[in-house]
């Protein structure tokens, strides 16, 4: 039984005559112990999807279950077994961390004897000892993101979905999230993360499914959909001169294509083994008398993946990485 | 402990410590009505004299209960606004996905308006004893005092919430501020019906502020008496459970829209 069913999921907003369609009869599957990202720009519609997979939201057609039950019919079931960390970290600003992760578990039915406890367990878990009776209000990003993980996972849910957990996260905060997914996927937490940072998606995720204008226009492994919109090439300047270009391509038509250089460099040609081709183009242009000055290797990446299906880029997408603040209260 | 009644109660505590770090909504609950209750005093006082008002050990016995109706009001639309802002802040939506019976939302909101409700009748009470009134009816009478102004406070708040849960906005229920203080003046809280003209003493004979202002009074000015002080916790729990059926009535419309 997969972790998380979806079929034809739907979600229309307004009023019939001009109702606008956020999520578009999206079908998807997750195994459990899987991390699956659900990747999109801005309004693409993960959020919306995400709401009605964590029962905030009501589809308006097709019908999706979590962890076996349906989310619409058997949403208080579904609830049990979810964890849910919201875009914005919903937490109250008021409350220390250690009061938030207390009533955290008094909401989710943990035994009176055990709430003190297990609290702990997950502060202590998430590194925030230090910070535990300090209002939330004073909390960096990153810290506030690490204490809405540790609620999300106080009854220790089956499935854990994370709606763009890292952003507006500094480098380090996002790094130290990571670890955290990836300790949790190790331990076979199903996590649903939505994010619009392509690294993120490429270094956590088992499988991607691409979302836009509310469809998802792509799914599968990192790996299969960077391999569906082409192969490695690598970008490559000669020391010297430029005058027998010609030979150098004829040198290297045996390891695949050739194709237009990029700009500033003198040969480009795809490399179907990726960096393992890398020594041998050199030691071929080697012995045939060419010195290499430098070359750059370049795979497809999921930016190129979404364009390839959207014909745009997703935002994010130039450095996988989006404007942090900085970590300053700790 | 049921599960409803332990969430109830955690989120009735969570409502109360936020309540306190919250100076900016807990001092107008006692400034402004404590404020009109020195100027009513003070310009006011020989209100008294005139025909029809009732036998008074003074002004400010008499207009006690008019700061705690304002008081409590105030304090109803304070537990709008903190219901507001968990909205606007996305702290609802925590509450809305973690299994929890869903009234205790209102619920726990409701047992710490009326913690809060009890607290600001004694302030009022040891207010005026401070400045010479006299409570008559004694003992009874400050339990009859508070028992009504718990009662009342719960309305309010029950009304603030359904406001909140409605408009889901903290600038909406701003907004109904001024609105508060037309609806008290259209009531008996300030002034004895008797002496008020005509159409307002119609109004305040049909606005429940009017029997849960005079249910309060009564035991401050007089001996505890059955009929006022029925009449104030009848308005008073009539004004509550209708409230209370509009606040899970939004609660409900707020998680099927949402």
């Amino acid at each position: 039984m997969a972790a998380i069913e979806v079929v034809g999921l739907e979600r229309a907003f307004g009023s019939r005559g001009g109702a606008v369609k956020a999520v578009d009869g999206i079908d998807l599957a997750v195994e459990p112990g899987e991390v699956y990202g659900f990747l999109g720009p801005n309004g693409a519609g993960k959020t919306t999807t995400v709401r009605m997979l964590v029962t905030l939201l009501r589809p308006t057609g097709g019908h999706a279950s979590v962890a076996g039950f349906d989310v619409a019919d058997q949403a208080s079931e579904v609830r049990k077994r979810i964890g849910v960390a919201l875009q914005e970290a919903a937490l109250d600003m008021l409350m220390t961390g250690k009061e938030l992760m207390e009533l955290q578990a008094t909401l989710h039915g943990i035994a009176p004897g055990r709430v003190r406890g297990r609290a702990q367990e997950l502060i202590e878990r998430v590194g925030l000892i230090q910070a535990q009776d300090r209002r939330v209000g004073t909390y960096s990003g990153g810290m506030r993101r690490r204490l809405d993980l540790a609620m999300a996972l106080i009854h220790e849910p089956e499935v854990l979905f994370l709606d763009e957990p890292t952003t507006g996260l500094d480098p380090v905060s996002r790094v130290t999230l990571w670890d955290e997914v990836r300790r949790l996927k190790g331990e076979g937490t199903t996590v649903f993360l939505t994010t619009q940072y392509l690294e993120e998606a490429d270094q956590l995720a088992d499988r991607v499914g691409i979302i836009s204008a509310g469809k998802i226009v792509a799914e599968g492994t990192p790996a299969v959909l960077k391999a569906e919109v082409g192969l490695p090439h690598l970008d490559i300047t000669l020391a010297g001169g430029h005058e027998d270009l010609e030979r150098a391509r004829s040198v290297l038509a045996r390891f695949g294509g050739d194709r237009p250089p990029s700009e500033g460099c003198d040969l480009s040609v795809t490399v179907e083994h990726g960096a393992a081709d890398i020594a041998q183009v050199v030691r071929s242009l080697d012995e045939a008398g060419f010195l290499v000055e430098s070359l750059e290797l370049s795979a497809p990446s999921l930016d190129d993946v979404f364009i390839a299906k959207t014909g745009r880029h997703l935002e994010g997408a130039e450095d996988g990485a989006a404007p942090g603040e900085p970590e300053i209260a700790s | 402990m049921s599960q409803l009644a332990r969430v109830s109660w955690a989120l009735a505590r969570r409502a109360l410590r936020n309540l306190l770090r919250r100076p900016q909504f807990l001092a107008p609950l006692v400034i402004f009505p404590s404020l009109l209750l020195a100027v009513n005093v003070g310009g006011l006082h020989r209100t008294t004299e005139l025909g029809g008002f009732p036998e008074v050990n003074g002004f400010l016995d008499f207009q006690l209960a008019a700061a705690l109706t304002q008081s409590l009001l105030l304090g109803g639309i304070s537990q709008g606004i903190a219901a507001a802002l968990e909205i606007e802040g996305g702290f609802f939506d925590r509450l809305a996905a973690a299994p929890i019976p869903r009234v205790a939302i209102v619920i726990g909101r409701l047992i710490a308006a009326a913690a809060v409700s009890v607290a600001q009748v004694a302030f009022f009470l040891i207010l005026g004893l401070v400045f010479g009134a006299e409570i008559a009816g004694g003992a009874w009478g400050v339990v009859v005092t508070v028992a009504i102004g718990a009662v009342a406070g719960v309305a309010f708040a029950a009304l603030g919430v359904a406001l909140a849960l409605r408009a889901g906005s903290a600038a909406t229920l701003q907004g109904i501020f001024p609105l508060i203080f037309v609806i008290l003046f259209l009531s008996s809280a300030f002034f004895p019906q008797e002496l008020l003209e005509s159409p307002i003493d119609t109004i305040a004979a049909y606005n429940p502020l009017s029997y849960i202002a005079d249910g309060m009074r009564g035991p401050i000015i007089d001996s505890v008496q059955a009929g006022p002080v029925l009449e104030g916790l009848a308005a008073g729990g009539g004004l509550a459970l209708v409230a209370m059926v509009l606040a899970v009535l939004a609660l409900r419309g707020k998680l099927r829209d949402a």
